[in-house]
């Protein structure tokens, strides 16, 4: 009698937005297939149109409440590209800084309220003690640092933006308001506790990941290519630069290339079972193609960091595999040294006199009927491409999203992981938390990535091939 | 007959007033700080009645009275706030809502709308009629401004400001009921008017985000009216 089965986790916890997971059994109970299903659909790139391009960066934003400015970003340089402007220093150095404040935030928020409850409490945790309250109960320092560190990244979107989610400052052709010396005087005094408590996180961080060894091999351990974007002396850039494609040997496979031409190597496959669809390197085919985008694979292709702790971090973490780093379990050492980085970058400009500066936007009508704006967002490369017609409507749009570009990654992952963990036919809370554990550790963000709609949960099953479900497992 | 033959004296909400015969019950309340919600009255403008918000009870009659438009009287009792005054207007402001695409958050005119500003004054949060949802179109091809039918709720402000002050008549209103739309000129795109003189005066008289200067982001449309009583007078003044 045949006896495959299929193990669907539904939904997917700690992660932001609805997915969840199947995984294929044969019938000795091995895990066969594992796919990653994003169940939400939004529809931005639809609703947009008609819309004039100048209200595109707020309404953008409202894909996602974690990460806004990420989307104001990427969509106010493609409007820029419309105007075809070269926006003043000063708006662009406050756009750098917004941008930073928000990876800070959102790498504090995956880091220590999603993924820390895993790495505190183990993955064996009860379900129902694995979140933050129960990290507070065994280490409160680390779950006050964490929320401190949020803190800091949300006050300085909201000092530099008016407001912390969905602030409509950043705008065609620069930002609408200059920043005031008394809010960038507050920013800075409050870096140096944000980089403490950095410092302190990333030495704690490497004590503990001596205990997760056999997660480290199976968390998405495998060879593919890795995109980022970097300035042109080759260090880590998050709001400008050129594209840089490496690959598990730690060889360039392409540099220098221009974000506006994405769509000449970038490739998207919708799959019948995912609303999320998969970007693939165009030059290599689908799947083969596949490449991971985000800290990991930031860190991976930049040669440097620019500041004093975070290159000394990144050597460190460069000596953890002879060329790249391949296991996704890495991304949360990534996320950190980034976020070291970005509290020392803000630093530097805030300090430059040129940043109070009141020339802040550069007025135009719009004198290009495309424009593609692309940024690094907390979670990757972010691609926003609009045209419009004669009148400035917007007529098309197409999003790329980091999480879309890890799609096939993390489907990958999923499958090492359950290969690795998922045995027989009784499912372990532990088994189907590691499950989850690796989708966290790219920090998935669905409701951006189906620019998509609601709650998370989780639900695992058993599912034989005449579809009888041999066992079920449901968290509330 | 003499002046203070025309001067009348009534009461609102209980206190006694007195106004010129010509003044409306509206006019009278805006003067000592009474709050009536309206939003097609515009100081400087005709009055035409049409959003109804300004509703008032009048004893002795079992009709409400549209107050932008109804003139004082002597011995008149108004009352301006009342449960069901507050129920009606807020069935109207729903209503508006749901008549078309309303979405606050990413409209130009977010915080400076006149139609925001009273939903939050009168308690709104929810709406409790279906929305119609209806396909509105945007008309950009003007060189200066935009008109978003999504967010008019056809006031008439536009057709009136264009009319009686510029006096240019560009907008109008064509269609009946649910399909009334204002239009410029004989309903063609606002760019190929020949009658607009692009003075801007419809899209700052427009209580909502409906038009707008182009360019603006969202919340950035902020309208400026001051210019309306004065332009009245002068004209006033030229025809007089």
């Amino acid at each position: 009698m045949a006896n495959n089965r299929t193990i669907v986790i539904d939904p997917v916890t700690r992660i932001e937005g609805h997915s969840k997971i199947t995984l294929h059994l044969d019938d000795k109970g091995e895990v066969v297939d594992a796919r990653f299903h994003v169940t939400q659909f939004r529809g931005f790139e639809k609703l947009c149109e008609g819309r004039p391009f100048s209200e595109m960066p707020s309404l953008m934003a409202r894909i996602c409440g974690i990460c806004p400015v990420s989307h104001l970003i990427a969509s106010a340089k493609a409007c820029d590209a419309l105007l075809a402007v070269r926006i003043p220093p000063a708006a662009d150095k406050l756009r750098r800084i917004f941008n930073m404040a928000q990876i800070v935030q959102s790498h504090a928020l995956s880091v220590f309220h999603l993924s820390s409850p895993d790495l505190v409490l183990g993955m064996d945790a009860d379900p129902a003690k694995s979140n933050l309250w129960g990290v507070f109960e065994k280490d409160p320092q680390l779950a006050r640092d964490g929320i401190r560190l949020r803190q800091f990244g949300q006050q300085i979107i909201e000092r530099l933006g008016g407001k912390r989610i969905h602030p409509a400052w950043v705008v065609p052709g620069g930002v609408s308001e200059p920043l005031s010396q008394a809010d960038r005087d507050a920013i800075l005094y409050s870096i140096p506790e944000a980089l403490q408590i950095a410092v302190r996180t990333i030495s704690w961080f490497k004590q503990v990941t001596g205990s997760f060894r056999e997660e480290i091999a199976a968390f998405g351990n495998f060879p593919s290519l890795f995109l980022g974007t970097v300035k042109e002396d080759g260090s880590i850039a998050f709001y400008d630069g050129k594209l840089r494609i490496g690959d598990a040997t730690a060889t360039l496979v392409a540099d220098g290339l221009s974000p506006a031409r994405y769509f000449d190597y970038l490739g998207e496959k919708v799959e019948s079972w995912s609303y999320l669809k998969s970007a693939y390197y165009k030059p290599k085919g689908y799947p083969d193609g596949m490449y991971r985008v985000g800290p990991l694979a930031r860190l991976n292709v930049a040669d440097r960091c620019g500041t004093e702790r975070a290159d000394q971090e990144l050597a460190e973490f460069k000596e953890l595999q002879r060329a790249a780093i391949l296991s996704s379990f890495h991304y949360h050492q990534a996320r950190l040294i980034e976020l070291l980085y970005c509290i020392e970058r803000m630093e530097q400009l805030l300090t430059d006199p040129e940043i109070l500066s009141k020339h802040v936007r550069a007025v135009a009508e719009p004198n290009a009927q495309e424009g593609v704006g692309a940024s690094e967002a907390p979670r990757g490369t972010l691609f926003h491409h609009y045209k419009i017609d004669d009148h400035g409507l917007v007529r098309w749009a197409n999003l790329i999203i980091a999480t879309g570009q890890n799609n096939l990654a993390m489907n990958r992952s999923v499958l090492q992981v359950a290969r690795h963990f998922v045995r027989g036919d009784k499912l372990e809370p532990g088994m189907l938390n590691r499950v989850e554990a690796v989708i966290r550790t790219y920090d998935p963000c669905l409701s951006c990535s189906t620019h998509a709609a609601g709650q998370m949960a989780l639900r695992v099953q058993l599912v034989a091939p005449s579809g009888e479900i041999v066992d079920e497992v449901a968290r509330p | 007959m003499t002046a203070s033959a025309n001067v009348k004296t009534f009461q609102i909400n209980g206190r006694d007033y007195s106004a010129r015969a010509e003044e409306t019950i509206l006019e009278v309340a805006r003067q000592n700080g009474i709050f009536i919600p309206r939003l097609c009255e515009l100081e400087g403008l005709s009055t035409v009645g049409a959003c109804r918000l300004c509703l008032v009870e009048v004893k002795g009659s079992n009709r409400l009275l549209a107050s932008c438009v109804t003139r004082v009287e002597e011995g008149m009792e108004v009352t301006t706030n009342s449960e069901r005054l507050e129920r009606y207007r807020r069935g109207i402001v729903e209503l508006l809502f749901t008549e078309r695409n309303h979405v606050c958050s990413v409209c130009v005119s977010n915080g400076h709308c006149e139609l925001q500003f009273l939903s939050q004054k009168l308690d709104i949060t929810h709406i409790h009629y279906p929305y119609r949802f209806p396909k509105a179109e945007v008309d950009a091809s003007h060189g200066r401004f935009v008109i978003d039918h999504n967010r008019c709720i056809l006031c008439n402000r536009c057709v009136r400001v264009c009319d009686e002050i510029e006096g240019a008549h560009t907008w109008d209103v064509m269609g009946r009921g649910i399909d009334a739309r204002v239009i410029t000129d004989l309903n063609q795109p606002w760019g190929t008017s020949d009658t607009c003189t692009s003075c801007g005066k419809c899209v700052h008289v427009c209580p909502t985000g409906a038009l707008f200067e182009k360019g603006r982001s969202v919340a950035e449309m902020e309208k400026r009216r001051n210019f309306l009583p004065y332009l009245q007078l002068m004209r006033g003044d030229q025809n007089g």
